[in-house]
């Protein structure tokens, strides 16, 4: 059991006990609701965005430690990025955890490498990247409405 | 521990191969049978020996091996037979599992006799192969999907099924032994309730064969399922047991070959029971491994499995409760075979990780019963499920890899 505490590091085991962020929004710009149906992760995911730029971004819903250290984590990591910043964040997260080749371009991932060690559980990689398909979600959503506006 | 002295677990344990595995470097402690059980060697010999020296496609063949493959495929079914207590060969149909016997039910019973306004009872603790099948004909034919709610404890509502037993209920199916809770439930009393106001009875016994000795006479039930790999089987061979005049008047479910006796353009004949419903080249090799599954379970003696694994049960659940923030889920008088349990402080799925690295396996998440997640309020539960071979140190690494997880989330 020892060895698992690569994958849950202590970073990650606080997010999972203090989630931060963890709150419904009444009037977000964007919002997505994502299932991971294997293991009942369920996850909202709430997002205000201001000039092209994530403004504010929170969750809630109920998953695993992995799952809801992921949202916590997310949470913090996208705010003040451009739009283009964040989707470009997620593809770099997503490589990260699902490539053995280093992501051919220079995002860094900063503090959301502590998760990098989910590589290794391969049944837990959704855990971790379903804050991240329904943030995606969500923006693609709000971007599409914008576009038909 | 108990009452199970002569119980020889070693020598059974030594029939399982798999059960010598390593894994993360430490003995296999299985406790995911409830999903699926393992293969003693007699099973893993039967179907390597039909494979090497007796195979061949059934019925249809002059030649001897068709004739060995024919006779072992029949003699499966003799197991089933006697396993059972039917009364006689061909109420036993194979199929490809409880699912697959569900499913046939559904819509070869079932859905020709269905009009708006009948209903099919069933309980809220089934199994989704026990609730879809029905939402499908109900969306076929009109009829209604009607549920028996159940009890904190895990029990069914035996007054709420009183009320909803009616002249317009058509057919009650109902699980034997709950998947998710572990329930026992009390079908002897559902089936005499069903036909006093002349209503049939399907048994989904997945979780009942391998644990409680069932004689479908005795029970009088109208249909009952189960799956191969849950007894020790193969995966992909099941029964659906039938009482003869049901499925005489049933329909085909699949068209094909085997299942008929003649055809020609202008019309086809059917075959009889148990053909008519084995359309297809049959899973054969399963059916093999099915019946010496079976043969090796009446050997060592339901009755002794049954109180070796009650022994377990009680020893497992008074160990669990001892864990501060443990909560059991699935408290029914009657229990068989498993423990589900959440923790305050640990999502099941994490629990799952946790307990794997120990050599663990149980099972976590809804276990395909997402109406009884929903039911206790909770996103979904780890598992614990027993079989003939675990034992009660078993139960002492799971209490203490718990315990060990409470610690790392703490
Ligand atoms: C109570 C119950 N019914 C039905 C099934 C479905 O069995 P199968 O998947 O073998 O068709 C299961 C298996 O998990 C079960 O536990």
């Amino acid at each position: 059991m020892e060895n698992l505490r690569e994958l849950y590091q202590e970073v990650i085991l606080d997010h999972n006990k203090n989630p931060r962020n963890f709150r419904k929004m009444e009037a977000p710009d964007g919002f997505a609701h994502g299932d991971n149906p294997l293991c009942g992760d369920q996850i909202d995911v709430y997002l205000v965005v201001k000039d092209g730029v994530v403004d504010d971004v929170s969750f809630d819903g109920n998953g695993c430690a992995i799952c809801t250290a992921s949202a916590s984590m997310m949470t913090i990591a996208l705010k003040g990025k451009t739009e283009a910043e964040a989707t470009a964040l997620f593809d770099s997260f997503h490589h990260a955890l699902t490539e053995d080749k280093p992501y051919p371009e220079d995002v860094p991932l900063g503090k959301l490498k502590v998760l990098a060690g989910v590589k290794d559980y391969p049944v837990r990689v959704k855990c971790a990247t379903l804050a991240w398909h329904t943030f995606d979600a969500a923006l693609k959503k709000l971007q599409g409405n914008i576009s038909t506006e | 521990m108990n009452n199970t002295a002569q119980y020889d677990v070693v020598s059974i344990r030594n029939d399982f191969p798999i059960l010598g595995k390593q894994i993360h470097g430490k003995p296999l402690v299985y406790l995911d049978n409830a999903a699926s059980s393992q293969h003693p060697v007699q099973v893993i010999d039967a179907i390597k020996e039909l494979y090497e020296s007796g195979y061949s496609n059934i019925h249809r063949g002059v030649h001897q091996l068709s004739q060995d493959a024919t006779k072992a495929y029949e003699d499966a079914r003799a197991s089933v037979r006697g396993f059972i207590n039917a009364d006689c060969m061909h109420e036993v149909l194979f199929t490809s599992g409880t699912t697959d016997a569900i499913n046939l039910v559904a819509q070869s019973y079932a859905r020709p006799l269905l009009q708006k306004g009948d209903e099919i009872l069933i309980t809220h603790m089934e199994h989704h192969s026990n609730i879809v099948p029905w939402q499908m004909v109900c969306e076929q034919t009109g009829a209604e999907l009607k549920v028996v709610p159940i009890s904190d404890k895990g029990e069914l509502e035996m007054d709420r099924f009183a009320e909803l037993l009616s002249e317009r209920t058509k057919l009650v199916s109902v699980v034997h032994v709950s998947n998710a809770l572990g329930s026992v439930n009390p079908i002897k009393t559902i089936i005499d309730a069903a036909h006093a106001k002349g209503v049939p009875v399907l048994v989904d016994g997945a979780q009942s064969v391998p644990h409680i000795p069932v004689d479908v006479q005795a029970l009088d039930c109208d249909f009952y399922a189960f799956s191969g790999h849950k007894l020790y089987g193969p995966t992909g061979i099941g029964v659906l047991y039938g009482k003869e005049k049901l499925l005489n008047a049933m329909p085909p479910y699949r068209g094909g070959g085997d299942m008929i006796l003649s055809v020609s353009f202008e019309g086809t004949t059917y075959n009889t029971l148990p053909y008519k419903f084995e359309a297809g080249t049959p899973n054969i090799a399963g059916a093999i491994g099915l019946g010496a599954a079976i043969e090796y379970v009446q050997k060592i003696g339901l009755s002794a499995i049954a109180a070796h694994e009650h022994g377990l049960l009680e020893y497992a659940t008074m160990e669990l409760k001892q864990i501060d923030g443990l909560r059991i889920i699935g408290e029914a008088d009657q229990k068989a075979g498993l423990v589900s349990f959440v923790l305050d402080t640990v999502h099941p799925h994490d629990i799952g990780t946790m307990l794997d690295a120990e050599g663990v396996a149980i099972r976590t998440g809804h276990h395909c019963a997402q109406p009884v997640m929903e039911r206790y309020k909770i996103p979904a539960t780890a598992r614990a499920s027993f079989g003939m071979y675990n034992t009660f140190q078993e139960i002492d690494v799971l209490a203490k890899a718990i315990d060990k997880t409470i610690g790392m989330f703490a």
